[in-house]
């Protein structure tokens, strides 16, 4: 029985909401051979899911597994819209290599800020937690990013920054990249104290700043901005509810 | 084997059959807005506030953080987190820090036999760490992770351990001295995770026979009904061998859950503390009514 374009998306929203990663493949296959276009499902489907996800985890109805299961179906479909969305000429906005410094192993907002910044047109290279300053300098060699940017959940790691940003420029690559940083116990005075050339308050605010520093301001992103915003500030609040309660 | 902490009058030992040792974590800035301005502006009256609450509920030892985001000021707020600590309770402390120089200074002026809060597999710790420990004469919590991240493998993290009781033993650390942080990381982000450190366990007590701690609250982190979580895993890595942890002590259920914990694993005779704590509790009540 072939579904129609409605129920397609549906389904879609549902299995991404309930994190469930094999059907939203498969409805992102049938939905394309349907004839919706990449843009539909992605802001249509995709990402209303993530705000309710987003949403429900706000009000505490929802946990950090099922956010983490959902992110991951939204990416099962990500992967497959992402070549065709280049195809049809969306521009590479920039090249972000992100990652949580040495001694932190906390990862889900770093993930949530890599799910903005791919979806707002950016190619993100992201090194995973706990990354030593060589690896970053390697990566940085391998793949000369735009930008890099250093995630901590700690007050103990934060100190990470600056050890980076002196790496960065002791392998002379400070002044090719712009640095970001972030992360929950992070403010805007400690970034600028770190060296850093700039700081998202949350994973909502990291496109429009990592955009701005590479002079990219005017370039259209795939995404509405206010709705990854939303979703991605209600995410950062249910996080910071987690945290409180911690 | 028995690892001996001290404060200035009053021991804990951790290991052998002596009951569980519980680390109350409560001061530590990191999420704690007030605690963090109180700190940074050298006041130590939540610090002391929260060391006598943790000790009246049950805390055997405290871990003092003072991880503040400026780490130029760190040694000097948790030296006087530590004196302000010794002035009020008398309980052996956890000088918890990754300054190297915040750990020499809560060290420096420390009563008794610490408990340095901790050093990692890492040789570029391990070479600076190990070495204060010594001097001071204290204990060290050992993390069983290296230069190559978290191991999700419990042989390697036994491995760990075993190069980091080698590195203990170069610098004449007794191996009493050492406590193994077999890593306890959120069962949130991965399904399996509490298995791996119920399993590292079994390994180290079996092939090292060294004494244990870890962070045991974190293993719910993201979850509801974290209380019943923290506690069931409590139950299950003391049975597995672990002799304390550093968690919560304010929350009654994981006093009451390592007080369970040791009468099952016949660590109270006649459930002589157990029943004590029950009657100390009921009193409260009477009075509370």
């Amino acid at each position: 029985m072939p579904k129609s374009r409605e129920e397609i998306m549906q389904g879609l929203y549902d299995n991404t909401l309930w994190g469930k990663a094999p059907p939203v493949v498969e409805l992102t296959k049938e939905g394309l051979e349907l004839g919706l276009t990449p843009t539909e499902i992605l802001f249509q489907a995709l990402i209303p899911a993530l705000e309710d996800v987003g949403r429900r985890f706000e009000i505490g109805e929802f946990f950090v597994p099922e956010m983490l299961i959902a992110a991951r179906a939204m990416q099962g479909s990500m992967n497959i819209l992402k070549p065709l969305m280049v195809e049809t000429g969306l521009p590479t906005v920039g090249k972000f290599v992100m990652m949580t410094v040495k001694g932190d192993m906390h990862d889900i907002g770093k993930n949530l800020c890599n799910i903005m910044l791919e979806a707002a047109g950016f190619k993100v290279i992201d090194l995973g937690v706990n990354v030593a300053p060589a690896t970053l300098i390697k990566a940085v060699q391998d793949n000369e990013p735009d930008l890099v940017g250093f995630s901590a959940f700690l007050t103990t790691t934060m100190p990470m920054f600056k050890i980076n940003i002196q790496t960065l420029h002791d392998a002379g690559w400070r002044d090719k990249v712009k640095v970001m940083v972030g992360g929950a116990p992070v403010t805007p005075e400690y970034a600028e104290k770190s060296g850093a050339d700039g700081y998202a308050k949350d994973a909502s605010q990291i496109v429009r700043v990592a955009k701005k520093l590479i002079g990219k301001e005017d370039v259209e992103t795939a995404a509405p901005s206010s709705e990854l915003a939303a979703a991605a500030k209600a995410i950062e609040n249910m996080m910071k509810k987690a945290d409180e309660e911690h | 084997m028995e690892t001996i902490l001290s404060s200035p009058s009053r021991q804990v030992i951790i290991g052998g059959d002596h009951p569980f040792v519980i680390i109350g974590e409560r001061i530590n800035p990191t999420g704690r807005k007030v605690l963090t301005e109180q700190m940074l502006a050298m006041k130590m009256d939540m610090v002391r506030s929260d060391a006598l609450k943790q000790v009246a509920a049950g805390a055997h030892m405290l871990d003092i953080n003072a991880g503040v985001p400026d780490d130029g000021v760190e040694p000097a707020i948790l030296k006087a987190a530590i004196q302000a600590v010794q002035e009020t309770v008398d309980v052996p402390l956890s000088i918890d820090s990754s300054v190297i120089a915040a750990l020499e200074a809560g060290l420096s002026v420390y009563q008794g036999k610490a408990l340095v809060n901790s050093v990692t597999g890492e040789d570029e710790r391990l070479e600076v760490v190990l070495p204060l420990v010594k001097k001071y004469g204290a204990a060290v919590i050992a993390i069983a992770n290296d230069e190559t991240g978290i191991s999700n493998d419990p042989q390697v993290r036994l491995q760990v351990a075993q190069k980091i009781m080698k590195h203990a033993e170069h610098y004449h650390i007794p191996p009493e001295d050492v406590l193994i942080d077999p890593l306890v990381l959120t069962v949130s982000a991965d399904t399996q995770a509490a298995q791996n450190t119920l399993e590292t366990i079994r390994l180290i007590k079996e092939r090292l026979g060294v004494n244990m701690t870890c962070g045991a609250s974190n293993v719910s982190f993201g979850l509801p009904w974290r209380e019943h979580i923290n506690t069931t895993f409590l139950a299950m890595a003391m049975a597995a061998g672990l002799p304390s942890a550093i968690t919560n002590p304010l929350k009654p259920e994981i006093r009451r859950a390592v007080l369970a914990g040791d009468l099952l694993m016949g660590h109270d005779a006649f459930a002589g503390q157990f029943i004590a704590a029950y009657r100390a509790q009921q009193e409260q009540q009477v009075k509370a009514d």
